[in-house]
């Protein structure tokens, strides 16, 4: 029972940063824009948020750190992409190869130092209940706060007009242009939104998951959560199951490594992206019509005034 | 010119003396750099009248309503609303003052709901319940039906401008501006339409009709205005004037007259098509079904239909782009070639223009000597061993620009570079130069001015006249009227039966369009197909 508790909750700590992550970059891509910068500003997130936290002594100010630095990288993205209407891809990827540089630069100062990891929720009483006691009451705030936040994402998505107006800009730019909505400003906005998210999501790696910073601590996790939302077909709650798939595909690597089952680990890292290209396969099997991604997602748009 | 100096200025006619015109721009001007888009513009628009915008492409039409619905801002001039200089922030402003629009290329979201895109539309004080609520209102009251729950790809283009019109109308416009309105309808459709029109005039409201189909100005507007190089030439009433000396005044001088040439003779079938079907290619492709015709040399065959009824699908069989399993389907020159790539059906002696000029008939960043090399490598010798030759390639660019007359800055610019008008010429006149045996050619003239149009129909009736098959799809009927000598009509991937031009009145064609039957006995059958 001990190590079924243990797995979930390991599980649920690879899967936050994933979750944080792929939430920005879906508000990101639903108004239209692919950033594909968000392993960069995962990395600036977590050496930025590492250091407020190492300075300060306080995780908040560290969260704060990796929000703020996140949002400063994609308005760079935004400046670029959005501003200078510059191919969105080649930004994006520039985005990451800067992001892991500035990161070790940043870093450099205090690789090697330690810092007190992020409090767990302790309420006497229900968190000691076996088994569901610390799953459900033991957990550190980054893991409340990013199910708060793919629930208000839902909710903001689907239920209020701003967030209507946002997924038509993800449609049909032409349109929503032609409406009176001031396209650039609602990608501006998703995409900082992506930024502060997958700045958030890097910081949590050095404040709760390990409570150090190694430059290339977000190991790929960028990219995960860019395929977990195609995995997710643009959808939040399936973006929920695929980040707690694809964090257990990550855990269930280490406790098969652990256990000598004989999968190559390489290809247990695989799965998540092989994952997501049968998800693609079968979604555009099963397509009745439309399309799945954002209609406008990747195209540059400039108005004309 | 001097018979249609018919000014009609309201003012001094007295008929709305003491009242000031609900909307005015007093020398509205727009430049984009060097360019004057338009140029010191004065119209008025007033209650319960339908006022036309006519010219042709790159008049400056689009410029000016985009302008009066706050879209662009004006470089000098001004806009008055009531009598009062009004300044547009943006389209938001325009509609809450009582402004609408109902875009040419529609401004829908395909992957929302009916009832999303119409809150888009509005400013949306009302909670979505009560819109959906108004919404059904509003489309029961005006007779345009919307299912609100349903997403836009899976409606018609007629379904998909309803909402455009329902969504001006729930906010109740005083004026509403209309950007091409039938272009893409039956005539039943209009029809329909004109009925609304009629209805909100009744009303009080004013109506901007911008159109191409100047039959239909004639019978639906009230007052004319017409736009020439970014100038207003005048206003008229569009009812004293006839349908040629409007077109004169858009074009600034006569335009060519087509003439087929007496006494066409028809000789042996060059294209013929057996029992053709084939299934789409994309998830919302059309299946065509048992297409069958008999395209003989000296003749013109015209296909109409509303788009998306499978001419893209049929002209594709055809050209080759989608082959064909069973050879016999497509007999070009006698010889079976429904399995035959492109440029075997080019060695055959067919030429192909497609409809999209850009990106389909051209390579947008390529030079017309390499375009002209694109489709003429097979069969015009342009290549020897391998190589191109250049001299060969630039010669076809020379002869199309001599024979028809294609504007263009330089000898051999980029094609994107050419103007729509220019373009289609340069690609229509590629493929007549190889002097084909069968030319299956796609919307001609679409979006083009109304001097190339000439041009091009001409080129069409000459090449029938030389004794190639012809064959032309088109969605303006007028133009079939004009050069085909027979018309078949599309409509969800069948053909109907050929009716020769003389018989084929609008009332029958428009049937054939909605897919009815002209048979009374078998409508049951076509309806349910």
């Amino acid at each position: 029972m001990e190590l079924v508790e243990a797995i979930i909750l390991s599980v649920l700590a690879a899967s936050t940063p994933l979750l944080i992550a792929a939430t920005g970059e879906l508000v990101t891509e639903r108004s239209g824009v692919l950033n594909l910068g968000v392993e960069g500003m995962m990395i600036v997130g977590a050496a930025c948020g590492f250091g407020g936290a190492w300075l300060t002594g306080s995780i908040f100010v560290g969260a704060l750190f990796g929000i703020v630095a996140g949002t400063l990288m994609s308005l760079m993205f935004a400046l670029m992409a959005l501003g200078l209407a510059v191919n969105q891809v080649a930004t994006g990827l520039a985005l990451t190869i800067l992001g892991v540089g500035l990161s070790g630069l940043i870093g450099a100062g205090f690789v090697g130092e330690r810092i007190t990891p992020a409090a767990h929720l302790n309420i006497p009483g229900l968190t000691d209940i076996p088994l569901v006691g610390r799953v459900l009451f033991g957990e550190d705030a980054f893991i409340y706060f990013s199910i708060a936040l793919i629930i208000g994402v839902w909710w903001f998505l689907y239920r209020t007009r701003a967030g209507l107006i946002l997924r038509a800009c993800g449609d049909n730019h032409i349109s929503a242009h032609a409406l009176g909505y001031p396209v650039l400003h609602i990608r501006t906005l998703a995409v900082m939104f992506g930024g502060a998210c997958a700045g958030l999501a890097g910081a949590y790696l050095p404040l709760a998951y390990t409570p150090f910073f190694i430059p290339g601590m977000t190991a790929g996790r960028g990219w995960i959560a860019l395929a977990l939302v195609v995995f997710a077909s643009w959808r939040p709650g399936r973006l929920v199951v695929g980040a707690y798939l694809f964090g257990a595909v990550t855990i269930l690597q280490l406790h098969a490594q652990g256990w000598g089952v004989g999968i190559p680990s390489q290809f247990m890292s695989a799965l998540p992206y092989l994952a997501t290209v049968i998800v693609l396969v079968l979604l555009s099997r099963a397509r009745t019509g439309g399309s799945t991604a954002p209609a406008a997602l990747g195209t540059v748009f400039v108005p004309d005034r | 010119m001097q018979a249609h100096q018919r000014m009609l200025d309201p003012i001094s006619n007295g008929l709305h003396s003491g009242e000031s015109p609900l909307l005015r721009t007093v020398g509205l001007t727009k430049r984009y750099g060097d360019f004057l888009a338009n140029d010191s513009i004065d119209i008025e628009i007033w209650p319960n009248e339908i006022h036309a915008l006519l010219g042709e492409n790159g008049a400056g039409k689009s410029t000016l309503v985009k302008a009066i619905y706050g879209l662009i801002q004006p470089s000098a001039g001004e806009i008055r609303w009531h009598g009062d200089r009004i300044v547009l922030s943006g389209p938001s402003e325009a509609r809450s003052r009582g402004i609408g629009m109902v875009f040419q290329h529609f401004s829908l979201f395909d992957n929302l709901t009916v009832a999303e895109n119409v809150a888009l539309g509005l400013d949306g004080t009302e909670s979505f319940k009560d819109m959906s609520a108004r919404l059904e209102q509003v489309s029961k009251t005006y007779g345009l039906p919307l299912d609100p729950r349903r997403e836009v790809w899976q409606l018609s283009v007629g379904e998909r401008q309803r909402i455009e019109i329902v969504r001006a109308l729930m906010q109740d416009p005083k004026f509403l501006i209309l950007d091409e309105p039938t272009a893409v309808l039956t005539p039943q459709e209009a029809d329909q339409l004109f009925i609304v029109l009629e209805r909100l005039k009744a009303e009080g409201r004013a109506i901007l009709y911008i159109s191409h189909k100047l039959e239909e100005v004639k019978r639906l507007c009230d007052t004319a205005t017409i736009l020439r190089g970014g100038k207003k030439i005048q206003t008229c009433n569009p009812r004293l004037e006839t349908a040629a000396s409007l077109a004169r005044m858009m074009v600034g001088g006569e335009i060519k007259e087509v003439k087929a040439a007496a006494g066409r003779q028809t000789t042996i079938p060059r294209l013929v098509v057996n029992d053709l079907s084939l299934a789409p290619d994309e998830a919302h492709g059309v299946w065509l079904e048992h297409i069958s015709f008999e395209l003989k040399g000296g003749e013109i065959l015209g296909i109409a239909g509303v788009a998306g009824n499978g001419q893209d699908e049929l002209f594709a069989a055809l050209s080759g782009e989608r082959l064909s399993n069973d050879p016999g389907t497509v007999v070009i020159e006698g010889i079976a070639a429904g399995h035959l790539s492109i440029t075997r059906r080019r060695k055959l002696g067919a030429a192909f223009v497609p409809e999209e000029r850009l990106g389909h008939g051209t390579a947008p960043r390529m030079k017309l000597s390499e375009n002209a090399l694109l489709t003429g490598h097979a069969a015009s010798g342009m290549v020897h061993h391998g190589f191109i030759d250049t001299a060969a390639t630039l010669k076809t660019v020379d002869r199309a620009t001599e024979t028809f007359d294609v504007r263009k800055a330089k000898r051999d610019p980029e094609a994107a570079s050419l103007s729509g008008g220019n373009l289609q010429k340069f690609i229509v006149g590629r493929e007549i130069l190889r002097n084909p045996a069968v030319l299956v050619v796609s919307q001609p003239t679409w979006g083009v001015d109304a001097g190339a149009a000439a041009v091009i129909r001409q080129a069409l009736l000459d090449l029938a006249t030389a004794g190639a098959a012809v064959l032309v799809t088109s969605q303006d009927l007028d133009e079939l009227a004009e050069i085909a000598d027979r018309i078949a009509v599309m409509f969800h991937g069948r053909l109907s039966e050929p009716l020769a031009t003389r018989d084929a009145t609008r009332e029958k064609l428009g049937l054939l369009m909605g897919g009815s039957s002209l048979e009374p006995k078998e409508a049951v059958h076509a309806v349910g197909a």
